[in-house]
């Protein structure tokens, strides 16, 4: 069978182990967690007292107060400028993510076994990027089958040979990670490319201090505040060899894209020019930007772009976004671009099923943090156990077709399973299922007060030379009641997360 | 003073070489500057307007059309000058890339752009004041209501402008930002001053009148000038005095003069604090149009026709535009010579900093 066995890692408290008692009257009196892991109330026992110490401030506070609060952050969210922008024809929309002022809470157990498992994570993430870029070990050694990555619409074959300083593909990475009912954290997804939403993050503690000074008050967090910095000596320190003060720059496709606030919240917490594609200029081989004073070199770039828009002379030719002849500076080494190319493929759905045996293979460690268990159609014993559970699974198909052609067990109809088992003998190796994950829930301020929503979250790992997670990371919640979909798009919200100091 | 022995304590910072900044940001933050100090001159130009019409002035809401030259657009989506029309062109209607809702939007994207640069109060105050610009209905805009949403709109950019001095950092971006505002409120005073002129054309006779007069006093009062005015030139009030303080008067912040100064003095500031050399050419044209305007007295502009001299300001200052955009923004940039470290600093004489002082007395 696939990697479906793991060992229960962490703080594992048991869901009928705590449950805070309810107060009879107060917010939190009609807060009920049902038989999801709370986030807050539901944390391992004993309760830290600081989280009851929080529990019990926002219990006392009146409905009305609390959605004044609320009001006032997305005033001052929206007056700020904390905006996604949506563009129609004459109007630019500001919308800001909404945001839910219950915090999140992590406890330093909690947050040290996420962070250990986040930097084992993105250690092998970036060993097995310049394996398979340059001898292709872990594929000749059958690890995970050749087709699947050479064979990736994602693989970059410019990149193969490409010594990238520091051997490092994934400078910024998130890793979605979810809870179950038990509390044990399990990695979604991996965002090796250009994961966002790490401004939240920030601007949510903010907001949180602003609007909620006296719910935080005399409780000790660890600060958030340091990512600028620490995104700009990572950048700094793979610039390419003997470029004594190099200039980072981040690469933004411009205003009208969706993160734009971000792009302009990290350049400004870096202290680096916020470039676009027609703001720089290539010659010899060597990056330029264009400044008052004429062309001026370029070191290093964040650059918060796809790869197929980077440079028309090597990708989408018809782009107008990105930089003619950025490939080739960066192939001849006179530039660092962060995150490499060609990094897509290792956060892939096919590849993420055998993430645990790449860690296994590179490091010689169990994966700290498990994977939401996956079973491979490809291997027999995956698919035996697929085809005898499918009413109670998720099945993906693997590779290009990404969102196509899933199917969602217990949702499915007779017929829609028994067609789906013959599409799946056809075809095992493209597809893989997961168990539907209840995931956790955290408080959440609703129509009729404190409800639970599900939410999940993404820490943020920065690496130059060594890797530093973020502390916290951003918590999505799924808005809509009973729903498991926290994507901005689809009605999802943010929280700020705190992570307690000691 | 010792012995002649003198130490400078240098701040670290004082000795860092200028930063570069992008040709982009120095473009949008001269934009920023101009949209919104022609956004106030709108405001301004209106509410003059509505002020000459309650007065008498029969073709003042025209105006307005003919001293923007946006007849052909006008007409396109209006039958007449008739207020509500114009007013509407002007303020609401964001199909005319001359009106205030279009401006507020220009600026707000340029200020979006900019925003690695700029202040968040400043952010946030152009967003509030452009969602407020863009919300304007018909109903904001009827005749009784225009004054109010002119003060309305005029505070708007005061508070941009006290925002911007309080908060923009002094490095390039806001050394363009001035830039913009010169040569825009240069310009724009040409166009308060062209607002009469077009005003008083059909009827000469007016001239000196009561309802001249007052319409001079308005038009003073338009440009915040009106106390001065009356503090330094008291009874005073021919045309040819009034329209050589607006031209010529080297302490009203509006006058043609103090903005060629200024704009001097920006230009200068470039080539002095950041080597950018491509300033000098400009810097002749904006001392070409100083000589001009100082060599002679409003008198002299009048009779050799003040619309004339006003329109051929404003091509000027469509030129330095030209050659600023020429020389920072360039649409074929050259790599730029290394940025010489500044020369190690020496002791000053002990005489000059008397000598300064005695030259600015």
């Amino acid at each position: 069978m696939g990697n479906s066995t793991h060992k229960q890692t962490g703080p594992s408290p048991t869901a009928s182990g705590f449950s805070a008692s309810t107060p009879s009257e107060g917010l939190f009196s009609t807060y009920q967690n049902g038989h999801f892991f709370c986030e807050l109330t539901n944390t391992g026992a004993p309760l830290d007292p600081r989280i009851d110490l929080l529990r019990q401030r926002l219990n006392a506070l009146p409905l009305d107060d609390l959605r004044t609060r609320a009001a006032q952050a997305e005033q001052e969210l929206y007056n700020l400028g904390i905006t996604f922008t949506v563009y129609s024809d004459k109007n630019a929309i500001d919308r800001i993510l909404p945001f839910d002022l219950v915090p999140r809470i992590l406890t330093q157990p909690e947050w040290r076994h996420v962070e250990a498992g986040v930097k084992q994570r993105v250690k092998a993430l970036n060993m097995f990027l310049w394996d398979i870029y340059h001898d292709q070990n872990v594929l000749k050694d059958g690890i995970i089958p050749r087709e699947l990555v050479v064979g990736n619409s994602n693989f970059c074959p410019a990149m193969m040979g490409l010594d990238v300083p520091g051997g490092t593909y994934i400078h910024i990475d998130g890793t979605d990670l979810v809870r179950d009912e038990t509390g044990r954290f399990l990695v979604l997804e991996d965002n090796g490319r250009t994961p966002s939403g790490v401004s939240y993050v920030i601007e949510n503690r903010h907001t949180t201090l602003r609007v909620m000074p006296d719910i935080a008050s005399g409780i000790d967090l660890m600060p958030v505040d340091e990512y600028g910095m620490r995104l700009q000596n990572a950048l700094s320190e793979v610039a390419p060899e003997g470029v004594d003060n190099p200039q980072v720059v981040l690469l933004s496709p411009g205003i009208y894209n969706s993160a734009y606030f971000e792009h302009v919240f990290l350049a400004r917490e870096m202290g680096v020019p916020l470039v676009e594609g027609r703001d720089l200029v290539t010659e010899n081989d060597r990056v330029y930007m264009r400044t008052t004073a004429g062309l001026r070199p370029v070191h290093s770039i964040y650059r918060r772009l796809n790869d197929d828009f980077l440079d028309p002379e090597a990708f989408d030719p018809s782009s107008m976004l990105g930089v003619p002849g950025l490939v080739q500076a960066y192939r001849k080494g006179n530039v660092t671009i962060a995150n490499a190319i060609g990094t897509g493929v290792a956060d892939d759905k096919a590849v993420y099923a055998y993430m645990p045996r790449i860690i296994q293979y590179y490091l010689s460690e169990e994966p700290i943090l498990s994977n939401v268990e996956t079973h491979i159609c490809a291997e027999p014993e995956g698919l035996a156990y697929t085809l005898a559970n499918l009413d109670k699974l998720v099945v993906k198909p693997v590779g290009e077709s990404g969102g196509y052609g899933l199917l969602i067990g217990p949702h499915a109809t007779k017929e829609e399973l028994a067609d789906f088992s013959c599409k799946l003998k056809d075809d095992p190796a493209n597809y893989i299922s997961q168990p539907v994950v209840q995931l956790s829930v955290c408080p959440t301020l609703c129509e009729t007060g404190l409800e639970n929503r599900h939410v999940d979250l993404r820490p943020f790992a920065v690496t130059g030379k060594d890797t530093w997670v973020l502390p916290g990371g951003l918590s999505r919640v799924a808005l809509k009641r009973g729903s498991l979909v926290v994507n901005s798009s689809q009605g999802g919200g943010s929280k700020d997360t705190w992570v307690l100091a000691s | 003073m010792g012995a002649g022995i003198m130490t400078i304590t240098v701040d670290p910072i004082a000795t860092l070489p200028p930063q570069p900044l992008l040709s982009r940001y120095a473009e949008c933050s001269m934009w920023l500057a101009r949209y919104m100090e022609r956004i106030e001159n709108l405001a301004r130009i209106i509410d003059i307007t509505e002020t000459f019409v309650r007065s008498g002035a029969t073709d003042g809401w025209k105006a307005i059309i003919q001293i923007n030259a946006d007849e052909e657009r006008f007409f396109k989506a209006h039958r007449k000058y008739a207020a509500e029309q114009v007013i509407s062109f002007y303020v609401i209607e964001r199909d005319n890339p001359t009106s205030i809702a279009a401006l507020a939007h220009a600026a707000r994207e340029n200020a979006r752009s900019l925003r690695p640069f700029i202040s968040v109060e400043m952010w946030a105050q152009l967003n509030v004041f452009t969602n407020f610009v863009r919300d304007l209905k018909a109903n904001d805009i009827r005749p009784g209501e225009i004054s109010t949403l002119c003060t309305k709109i005029k505070e708007e950019c005061q508070t941009h402008t006290g925002i911007t001095e309080g908060t923009l950092y002094r490095d390039q971006v806001s050394v363009f930002y001035n830039i913009g505002r010169y040569i825009e409120r240069a310009d724009q005073i040409t166009r308060l001053i062209d607002i009469k002129y077009h005003t008083l054309l059909p009827s000469e006779a007016g001239v000196g009148s009561e309802v001249d007069i007052s319409q001079w006093s308005a038009l003073l009062r338009s440009a915040a000038g009106y106390h001065a005015y009356r503090r330094v030139m008291a009874g005073d009030i021919r045309p040819s005095s009034i329209i050589g303080f607006l031209l010529k008067s080297a302490a009203f912040p509006r006058s043609l003069t103090t903005n060629l100064r200024l704009l001097h003095n920006s230009l200068t500031q470039l080539r002095r604090d950041y080597r950018l050399l491509a300033s000098s050419n400009i810097l002749e044209r904006v001392e070409h149009l100083s000589a001009v305007l100082e060599s002679q007295t409003a008198t002299q502009i009048i009779v050799s026709g003040l619309h004339e001299f006003c329109d051929w300001i404003q091509s000027e200052l469509q030129q330095v535009q030209n050659e600023i955009a020429q020389a920072f923004w360039p649409t074929e940039p050259v790599l730029a010579t290394p940025l010489q470290s500044l020369p190690p600093l020496e002791p000053l004489p002990a005489f000059s900093s008397q000598t300064q002082s005695q030259s600015q007395i």
